[in-house]
């Protein structure tokens, strides 16, 4: 550390690989999830397109109904747990909140470095787990199946307990720094919105992760003790589970999306360069829906056997979580209103997202209303619910905010034209993949079939070779990042004529971010 | 193949892709599912058209192009947070009332016992007749299904009832329906439950009053040794993981199966003869088949009496 030269780019600050492994920059930090997250999505997505395949058609293609189920386990729990909860936070967030609100670094670098060791951890502890207990209880773990199918549901509720306690980290560590840390004149009504939204992910973080710790607690004091809890046996209540695991993994559906949110306000009022419209009103819907997010986890159980009384109340409180996020949606496209449209890459993304997540959103709606969920529930259509909103949603962000910080990041452009491409074969595909999905739902085919009648026959197979499309896109979304950070062009400090303080600095920035402390006078959007 | 008609009448209902509605609930169903898809295709015209609009007009024309700087409206976010509200909650208490129908169960139903467990259905009717894989309910008739379930939670969903209900060890739950129309009707596990989860599948027949007196009184007399196997075969759910067309599913196909030379894993062969099927059945994990894992079958030991195992067993002699 004594050696790292703070004016030179954070890239060359320090030297060798031991240095990587070592570094408490929050911006280094950003790039070793980078890898890990991806080198996971790769993993994930070869599972995606493995069940895509054995689903061309009816019967067995490549698995029998043991081995389909455990790679549905894989995909599920690597992509949800290892992708799309770290993700934006992790990425993007340890990237970019302290550049945002003009900081050198987070409050605790060496806590932050911590963090990532911890995911480490709890992620090689949860795919080696996986891949040799042959896990097959898809991602939920639900009681008393994970119990009767082996003893490794304890080993993985502490995996992701401790992935978890990297998000508690993580979280505490964005919430101080951005209480604490924020350059003269930031005032938090000067913040981005993807602070608000990376802050408001943070506060679910710490709140929420604890649960999955009474719930491991409680699934260890049955399995060692013999107390019964969850075992139906020993007189416990398999249902009091899955109200454990939904008071968690609720809200770390909007963990997950709330970044996202974040990132499409960024994008959005960047690439039209135009002032965000409602500014208060998006930061406060992003608390908005932090706190609705603890009340609602009961519409995962609407047929679970839960009282009248119960799906009722957790359909209307469902029902709260669409207004705030509806709010959003309609900001963004006020925000599109007499502005100056650039369709670069990252822009193409948000518009994506857009376009997606509305579908995501009104069929989430469809299924918050009980009675016809009663229909609905556990079918194809909540898996293409939740694809429209973790993938058409999530990583449509994650895709658009990289491409657009990729220059910051890196100090190099990437080709336009490849992004554009990649864009359009994920795009494409993922609407080939997933809105037959929807119809398959209604015409009652259940999820996590490894077969089925021959009714869905057809729209399996046009599900399936979407799946396909979604590869290749993201296949040239690779080779558009490893060209650019081979052969790209010298980036400019500010390629998009953004108004927020990243792209005050050098590209890449230099290890202590600002040369001067900068004195904020204005809003981020501030485009007259 | 071995799957039923799934649903027989018209093939969906509409243009909805629906299944066939066989209740009147399932009618509710459909008519709120309408609204809400009109009413999201109205959502989506809004912001994907709005938004279509907006990028075809306001592409940037010059580095330079001037921009409003509008911050806020009021008026417009009051009204695109009120009015989304107002629909939210009106579809909220139509649900609510489909919800309510669906959990208010008549008195004078009648009441079927369900039992589910890895991977088959069974059926248990007042007078004690019992049925597997397959049940029959008089039309027109409101039908109570008491539900338990001996190993995992279940799910039995009847896509043309619109109705879905989980089924959990250690308790009972209930669903009820009130069929409107004659016919199969497919009835699927939709709750996670193992290796052949996507073949816990159940047919309900509706039937006329008179034919639905008839099968009560139904029994095995006059059936041949081998026409009583071919029964059991789904009823006692067999059918989830055994195929008898040669294809492979969570365990060994039954076609050809009698006198085939068989290689067990962790060594050791033989020809599947009486003794092997019997042991098979009765003690499954004592020979796994190669390829096939172990522990997945449950033992038949005391659930199936002598005749019941030489009923099987000749049935599968005469699948060649």
């Amino acid at each position: 550390m004594a050696h790292a030269d703070t004016h030179t780019s954070y890239i060359y600050a320090e030297k060798g690989l031991l240095s990587w492994f070592t570094t408490l920059d929050h911006k280094r930090i950003a790039l070793l999830y980078f890898v890990t997250v991806m080198t996971f999505f790769l993993f994930g997505g070869i599972a995606a397109l493995l069940i895509r395949t054995e689903l061309f058609a009816p019967g067995g293609q490549l698995f029998t109904g043991n081995s389909y189920n455990q790679v549905l386990t894989y995909h599920g729990a690597i992509m949800v747990f290892m992708v799309i909860v770290p993700g934006i936070p992790a990425i993007l967030g340890n990237f970019f909140l302290p550049l945002h609100i003009g900081a050198k670094d987070v409050a605790f670098p060496r806590l932050n470095l911590l963090s990532w060791y911890v995911f480490m951890a709890g992620a090689l502890l949860g795919v080696s787990t996986l891949f040799t207990s042959k896990i097959d209880t898809g991602w939920t773990f639900y009681t008393p199946y994970s119990i009767k199918t082996g003893s490794a549901v304890v080993t993985m509720v502490i995996a992701v307990f401790i992935m978890g306690m990297s998000s508690i980290l993580t979280g505490l560590n964005f919430i101080v720094t951005v209480h604490k840390l924020r350059c003269p004149g930031m005032t938090m009504s000067r913040i981005p919105l993807f602070v608000w939204a990376v802050y408001s992910t943070a506060i679910i973080q710490v709140l929420a992760t604890p649960i999955l710790a009474i719930t491991l607690l409680l699934l260890a004091a049955e399995r060692t003790l013999g107390v019964g809890i969850f075992d139906p046996k020993l007189g416990g209540d398999p249902v009091l589970f899955q109200h454990f695991f939904w008071f968690y993994s609720h809200p770390a559906v909007y963990i997950m999306i709330l970044p996202a949110m974040g990132v499409i306000s960024e994008l959005i009022s960047t690439f039209s360069r135009k002032v965000i419209f409602g500014y208060t009103a998006i930061a406060y819907s992003s608390l908005g829906i932090a706190a609705v997010s603890f009340f609602v986890w009961g519409h995962h159980m609407f047929v679970s056997g839960q009282s009248e009384v119960a799906g009722v109340v957790f359909s209307f409180l469902t029902m709260l979580v669409g207004v705030p996020t509806a709010i959003k949606m309609f900001n963004w496209l006020a925000t599109l209103y007499k502005s100056s449209i650039n369709f670069a890459s990252p822009m193409l993304y948000a518009l994506g997202f857009m376009f997606l997540f509305v579908i995501g959103g009104v069929t989430g709606i469809m299924l918050a209303v009980v009675g016809v969920d009663i229909h609905f529930h556990d079918t194809y259509f909540v898996v293409a619910h939740f694809h429209y909103v973790m993938v058409g949603g999530t990583l449509m962000a994650l895709m658009g905010g990289f491409y657009y910080w990729f220059p910051k990041m890196f100090g190099k452009m990437f080709n336009e034209t490849y992004a554009r491409l990649s864009f359009v074969f994920i795009f494409v595909g993922f609407n080939v993949t997933f809105f037959p999905q929807f119809i398959l739902g209604a015409m009652g085919m259940p999820r996590r079939y490894f077969d089925y009648i021959p009714a869905y026959e057809s729209l399996n197979r046009i599900s399936t070779v979407g799946s396909y499309t979604i590869a290749i896109g993201f296949l040239l979304g690779l080779y558009t990042i490893v060209n650019g950070l081979r052969s790209g062009e010298k980036a400019p400090d500010n390629p998009w004529g953004s108004k927020t303080l990243e792209w005050t600095v050098s590209s890449p920035p230099t290890m202590h971010n600002f040369e001067v402390e900068p004195i904020v006078t204005a809003g981020p959007y501030e485009y007259r | 193949m071995s799957w039923m008609n799934l649903f027989n009448n018209a093939a969906w209902a509409g243009n909805s892709f629906m299944p066939t509605q066989a209740t009147n609930i399932a009618q509710q169903v459909d008519s709120l599912y309408s609204f809400l898809l009109w009413s999201s295709g109205v959502a989506c015209a809004i912001i994907i058209g709005g938004m279509a609009f907006f990028a075809i007009k306001y592409k940037r024309k010059t580095n330079t192009d001037k921009t409003a700087y509008i911050t806020h409206n009021t008026l417009a976010e009051f009204l695109w947070s009120f009015i989304p509200l107002v629909i939210f909650l009106a579809v909220f208490g139509w649900g609510w009332h489909i919800y309510h129908q669906m959990r208010n169960f008549p008195d004078n139903a009648l009441e079927i016992h369900v039992n589910g467990k890895q991977w088959a259905w069974d059926f248990t009717y007042k007078s004690g007749k019992k049925s597997g894989g397959e049940f029959y309910v008089p039309v027109n008739t409101p039908v109570k299904l008491i539900m338990s379930s001996e190993d995992v939670i279940h799910s039995f969903y009847i896509p043309s009832m619109r109705i879905k209900q989980d089924v959990v060890p250690g308790r009972y739950t209930a669903e009820w329906f009130n069929a409107e129309k004659l016919g199969d009707y497919h009835v699927f596990c939709t709750e996670y439950c193992g290796a052949a989860h996507s073949s816990m599948s159940a047919t309900l027949h509706v039937v006329s009053q008179e034919d639905y007196e008839k099968w009560l009184q139904e029994n095995d007399e006059g059936l041949t040794l081998a026409q009583r196997g071919q029964k059991y075969y789904t009823e006692k759910g067999c059918v989830a993981c055994h195929s008898i067309d040669g294809s492979v599913k969570v365990g060994p196909t039954w076609k050809g199966l009698f006198g085939r030379q068989e290689s067990w894993e962790g060594g050791g062969s033989g020809i599947a003869d009486e003794n092997y099927l019997r042991e098979s059945i009765l003690n499954p994990n004592v020979k796994i088949v190669n390829g096939y894992a172990k522990g997945l079958m449950p033992p038949y030991q005391g659930q199936l009496s002598e005749n019941d195992v030489n009923a099987l067993i000749e049935y599968i002699k005469e699948l060649k």
